[in-house]
């Protein structure tokens, strides 16, 4: 009893289903659609959100890019390519402006996307009202009714305890006016970034069921007050140690010799780009 | 510097599942699909149900994939089961027409049909048996030659006895209402999503994929004192029941035209539970109700659990865990919960980074608080 996996995995009637929610998302920015979620061949919580949405949107002439936490080798983004490539043989990239198609977990690149990209992001905690409220039955009629006070008070009272917001990354967004989002946990410093957007932005929650979507040239902001405005994480006089970029998101590294603090591109194909650019510019300037 | 761990994936993940062949390999046995499913009847049952795929050969490859884990096991499953296109929905199955193999009440010592005890492990004493250490083929079929000698003289009966329900003996005296046939069509969890309110049809597929230990837990621990279901058990039953499917484009139905596709082994539990109802002249009465269980293969402990949580989620306005929907079913999943558990070895540093920075930010700008 052998038997070979359709393309792409899912069988055609599935990967319908998952279109059919996907378009209703993208009709509905920040609205969460529900939908049946297939258990896939990776775990729960391993980004089976996002795979679902790569999986029901890739066609043969698609190139991939699978981003984990800012890194195209790590791990989990390397199991992801491996298992959309086995089951499709469509060529994948690091290259984000190569890319058709990105799938990402809790980064945007720091090159700026295109109109001829999507990117899908993998979301563990799809509500941005479950800190206020446990149940689901509660939190879908406050969506409906545009209450949103729980999440302003949680704000207020960290304002009220610590002097400022004191969110950390999946700090919560208003989209188009309307529905308030969890744009996944990206950091503070990526928010920005989903605002008017050329790409169209698909967010994939596999465990909990849902997908929404951020369209091409919408309106997204970050939860703020005017006295307490929305901040971003600070990089302030910190530069990569290998490409020397500052403005970017930064991964913090210890020297394990010097115990020193050093900073590094958490975008790795975004760091690995600047050095290309750095070393052709140098050998030009030798021998041009 | 230093070594920075998300650089070098690929190579790393290639030694890992190769060290994890190399595990499962090392000392040269291989253990035969055919041996699993003839001695490993428990482990298969609870795949097969945890998966809610019934099929023992998949169960048995799954197991030895998984090297015997459990979650690993039921996670195959699962991901297989996403492959396959649904075709057909069975006919609805009459758990009346079960080929009983065991069937008790603790509710009643005779009840109608008789008690029939057939294989247990609950009147063992569990002592391990170090002659299994050495068991010898030879052994096995002498000891399989006796038991069978004792069955030369018992007659086999003409015809097939169906077991009656044991509330069907209830329901005459008039102690349980006759509930209308709710015929609706069941909700299907695995084409669209759990929602709030639930549907019994999707509370009970719900509770009868869940993880057993899971449902175990909470249906004690409403037993025990989170909820207040204390339900006496009517009827266990352990049996086969068969399958049919209509027949494609039929314009009418008739059931001789339905196809037999095959039986299933199942688990069904009716507990009884008395419930406080105010009659007509809005007076307290005690009434009984049914706590319905049902599992794939052998699994009593599941289906009797499951037969509590069915009855504490009927009656959600209880102020217990255990009588809340959301609570007890978005949490007893396998393939959910320890996926999600096991996210946290996945690195982090980017959520963490950013933790990390408000943290900073804050204890930057301490403004001590009056008080």
């Amino acid at each position: 009893m052998k038997a070979n996996t359709h393309f792409a995995f899912f069988d055609e009637g599935s990967k319908k289903e998952i279109r059919r929610a996907t378009l209703k998302a993208v009709a509905i920015p920040g609205y969460q659609v529900p939908f049946a979620s297939r258990e896939m061949p990776i775990a729960r919580g391993w980004g089976t959100g996002g795979l679902q949405l790569t999986l029901s949107l890739i066609g043969k002439q698609d190139v991939l890019k699978v981003i984990d936490q800012g890194a195209d080798e790590s791990v989990n983004a390397v199991s992801i390519k491996k298992l959309v490539q086995k089951t499709t043989g469509i060529k994948v990239t690091e290259q984000t402006e190569k890319a058709d198609l990105i799938q990402s977990r809790h980064r945007i690149p720091e090159v700026p996307l295109t109109k001829d990209q999507i990117l899908v992001l993998q979301v563990p905690m799809p509500e941005p009202l479950r800190a206020v409220e446990a149940r689901e039955y509660m939190t879908k009629r406050m969506h409906s009714e545009d209450d949103y006070s729980g999440v302003w008070l949680m704000l207020f009272e960290q304002i009220m305890k610590y002097g400022k917001t004191a969110t950390a990354a999946d700090h919560p967004v208003y989209v188009n006016g309307r529905y308030v989002m969890a744009p996944s946990p990206i950091p503070r410093f990526d928010n920005p970034k989903m605002h008017q957007s050329e790409a169209l932005i698909l967010l994939g929650a596999g465990r909990e069921k849902k997908i929404y979507a951020v369209p091409p040239h919408t309106d997204v902001a970050s939860l703020a007050f005017e006295d307490y405005p929305f901040q971003k994480e600070s990089f302030e006089g910190i530069h990569c140690h290998l490409c020397g970029a500052e403005g970017v998101f930064m991964d913090e590294l210890v020297d394990q010799e010097t115990g020193k603090t050093t900073h590094q591109c958490n975008d790795t194909s975004f760091c690995m780009e600047q050095l290309n650019k750095q070393q052709k510019a140098e050998v030009a300037s030798v021998y041009g | 510097m230093g070594y920075v761990p998300v650089k070098g994936g690929t190579r790393a993940i290639e030694a890992s599942t190769q060290r994890l062949k190399y595990e499962r390999l090392k000392d040269e046995e291989i253990v035969e699909i055919k041996t699993i499913l003839s001695s490993m009847r428990g482990m298969i049952d609870q795949v097969m149900s945890e998966a809610s795929l019934y099929s023992p050969e998949l169960a048995a490859l799954a197991i030895k994939q998984a090297t015997g884990s459990m979650e690993e096991a039921v996670f195959l499953m699962r991901a297989h089961r996403s492959t396959l296109p649904r075709q057909y929905y069975s006919q609805t199955v009459e758990a009346e027409t079960m080929f009983v193999e065991r069937r008790i009440s603790a509710s009643f010592k005779d009840i109608p049909g008789g008690q029939l005890l057939g294989a247990t492990y609950d009147y063992t004493h569990r002592l391990l048996d170090f002659d299994l250490l050495e068991e010898q083929p030879n052994s096995v079929q002498s000891w399989l030659a006796e038991y069978k000698k004792q069955f030369k003289n018992v007659e086999t009966a003409q015809e097939l006895v169906y077991f009656p329900k044991v509330v069907d003996y209830l329901r005459q005296e008039g102690l349980f209402e006759t509930h209308e046939k709710n015929n609706a069509v069941p909700n299907d969890v695995t084409k669209k999503s759990l929602q709030f309110p639930s549907s019994r049809s999707a509370r009970l597929q719900i509770l009868t994929r869940g993880q057993t230990g899971a449902v175990t837990s909470l249906g004690y621990a409403s037993l025990r004192g989170y909820g207040q279901v204390h339900p006496t058990v009517g009827e266990v039953r352990v049996g086969r029941i068969p399958i049919y499917l209509e027949y494609p484009n039929a314009v009418e139905q008739d059931s001789d035209d339905e196809f037999y596709i095959g039986e299933i082994r199942v688990t069904e539990v009716e507990s009884f539970v008395p419930v406080k109802v105010k009659n007509d002249n809005n007076e307290d009465e005690l009434d009984f109700e049914i706590g319905y269980g049902a599992c794939y293969g052998q699994n009593e402990t599941k289906a009797i659990a499951m037969s509590i949580l069915d009855q504490c989620l009927e009656h959600t306005d209880v102020d217990f865990p255990t009588h809340d929907e959301e609570f007890v079913l978005l949490h007893i999943d396998s393939v959910e919960s320890t996926g999600f558990i096991s996210h946290l070895k996945m690195p982090h540093y980017v959520t963490f980074q950013s933790k990390l920075d408000s943290i900073r930010q804050v204890k930057k700008g301490v403004q001590p608080i009056e008080s």
